[in-house]
């Protein structure tokens, strides 16, 4: 089974089964491992991962970084278009060209949707999709569930809320569209009317089956939540800045509000970078789940890289 | 069989295609489907809004000449689903079949998501789509996700636009 992974690209989550994603997870759990007892085999020595951020990534970039670098790989890359001869035209195609020859994977994020796609039409080596414009972010979702798991032990039959930006948010579609791949006993999608799903990832929800609503109140829907997935609202996603001083309070997750309405084993996740969407004093509360996401995308992004390049099962 | 009177406003051609049943008014959209500008030298017969039992009016077009294959003119059913091919040798019809749309449209519509990598002038990417559904026209772009529908299709075919 795990030499099904070797060289493949990763470009949607769509693009996995259910059986895939466990089978992911396994090898998550044997890397979380070796990370907590400190013996970390050097699965990608000699190895060389690029990491090709065209747009500013924080978590992503610098835990697919820390994922290569404990697996013995080195790392070459760039952050951002500045400085760079992408900034001069030269082409997204001729960028890939490049880095295939000087590395075995690239983990590429690009503002344009399909941007990873194309980038894996042209590449030999394998194509991490780290954020596609609006579209795709595999990897978040990945380690989404990877989160639930470790919190629920499955993913199957509970009730989830997503919150936020459904419609721009390629972590959100993300995380909805991995939802589809498991059975989830329900989803509510939480979110202003204009910022709601896109058609294409209804289409989704509706062939696989998923018992899905959309609404725009969490305090009605938050008390049969088991997991709030949290997303930011961008004001610059609102044509009339007034319209978004409208909303946004509606949408910010107080620990008030989780207190008097939401069970107790309720989960908060948040892909992070928060900026006000969830209240600080939850941090240290039970409901938080946010930090323990943010640091397993280490271990599932080690699970990832040794998967394809061939250094796990090949 | 005898042809009809309608067809007769343009002469029968000795060898090449006849597309029938093309919807009324969208000959022209057929045509820049299948490339055909006037300028390759075939002699080209457009036929626009005469009437027919099946649509009510319909356009028909002749291409002498040429003998477009099955792959070339399947895309025209964007725009004309109804259409039938016939191909002509000898003024007689030697093959005749309703047009089907292809799995896959590559190369001749853009996306309508200005951030589409297709939409970007330095990267040539070839737009493809997928038919998530023949009727209505549905196509879901392979790049991006985006859905465009049938209206959007025959704006986009529509001679005096173009992308």
């Amino acid at each position: 089974m795990l030499a099904g992974w070797t060289g493949r690209d990763i470009i949607s989550i769509l693009d996995f089964s259910r059986e895939d994603i466990e089978e992911l997870f396994r090898v998550a759990d044997e890397m979380y491992k070796y990370l907590r007892e400190g013996h970390v085999p050097r699965l990608l020595a000699g190895r060389v991962v690029s990491l090709a951020f065209f747009e500013p990534s924080t978590r992503t970039r610098l835990s697919f970084e820390a994922a290569a670098k404990r697996l013995g790989a080195s790392t070459i890359g760039f952050s951002s278009e500045e400085g760079l001869s992408v900034s001069k035209g030269e082409s997204l195609a001729d960028t890939i060209r490049m880095l295939d020859a000087y590395s075995d994977v690239i983990v590429l994020r690009h503002r344009y949707e399909g941007s990873a796609l194309y980038a894996a039409e042209i590449a030999e080596n394998p194509v991490i999709n780290a954020g596609d414009g609006k579209q795709h972010h595999p990897t978040q979702a990945m380690l989404d569930l990877y989160t639930i798991t470790k919190l629920y032990g499955h993913v199957d039959g509970l009730t989830y809320g997503v919150l936020g930006d459904l419609r721009y948010g390629r972590a959100a579609s993300s995380f909805i569209l991995a939802l589809t791949l498991f059975k989830p006993k329900h989803i509510y999608l939480i979110s202003p009317p204009s910022l709601r799903v896109r058609d294409e990832v209804k289409m989704i929800l509706g062939e696989k089956g998923v018992n899905y609503s959309e609404t725009e109140s969490l305090a009605e829907v938050l008390p049969e939540l088991d997991v709030l997935y949290v997303t930011r609202i961008q004001k610059e996603r609102f044509p009339d800045p007034k319209e978004y001083e409208k909303v946004k309070g509606s949408y910010r997750v107080s620990l008030d509000l989780l207190k008097d309405r939401a069970k107790r084993e309720l989960k908060v996740l948040h892909p992070l970078p928060r900026v006000d969407e969830v209240d600080e004093r939850i941090d240290d509360t039970s409901y938080a789940a946010y930090f323990q996401q943010a640091r397993l995308g280490v271990p599932l992004r080690m699970a990832l890289l040794a998967l394809v390049t061939g250094a796990l099962g090949g | 069989m005898a042809p009809s009177k309608e067809e007769l406003l343009v002469r029968r051609i000795r060898s090449g295609t006849v597309i029938d049943h093309i919807h009324a008014g969208r000959a022209l959209s057929v045509l820049r489907i299948l490339g055909i500008t006037g300028s390759e030298g075939f002699r080209v017969a457009i036929v626009m809004n005469v009437d027919s039992r099946k649509l009510g009016l319909k356009d028909i077009v002749k291409i002498e000449g040429r003998r477009l294959s099955d792959e070339e003119v399947d895309k025209i059913a964007l725009v004309a689903p109804e259409a039938t091919i016939n191909i002509v040798e000898d003024y007689v019809v030697v093959k005749k079949h309703r047009v089907k749309l292809p799995e896959v449209i590559e190369n001749i519509l853009a996306c309508v998501n200005p951030t589409c990598i297709t939409r970007q002038p330095r990267e040539h990417v070839k737009p493809r789509f997928r038919v998530v559904s023949r009727r209505p026209l549905r196509l879901q772009c392979i790049y991006c996700g985006s859905f465009i529908e049938e209206d959007y299709v025959i704006r986009q075919l529509e001679v005096h636009r173009g992308y």
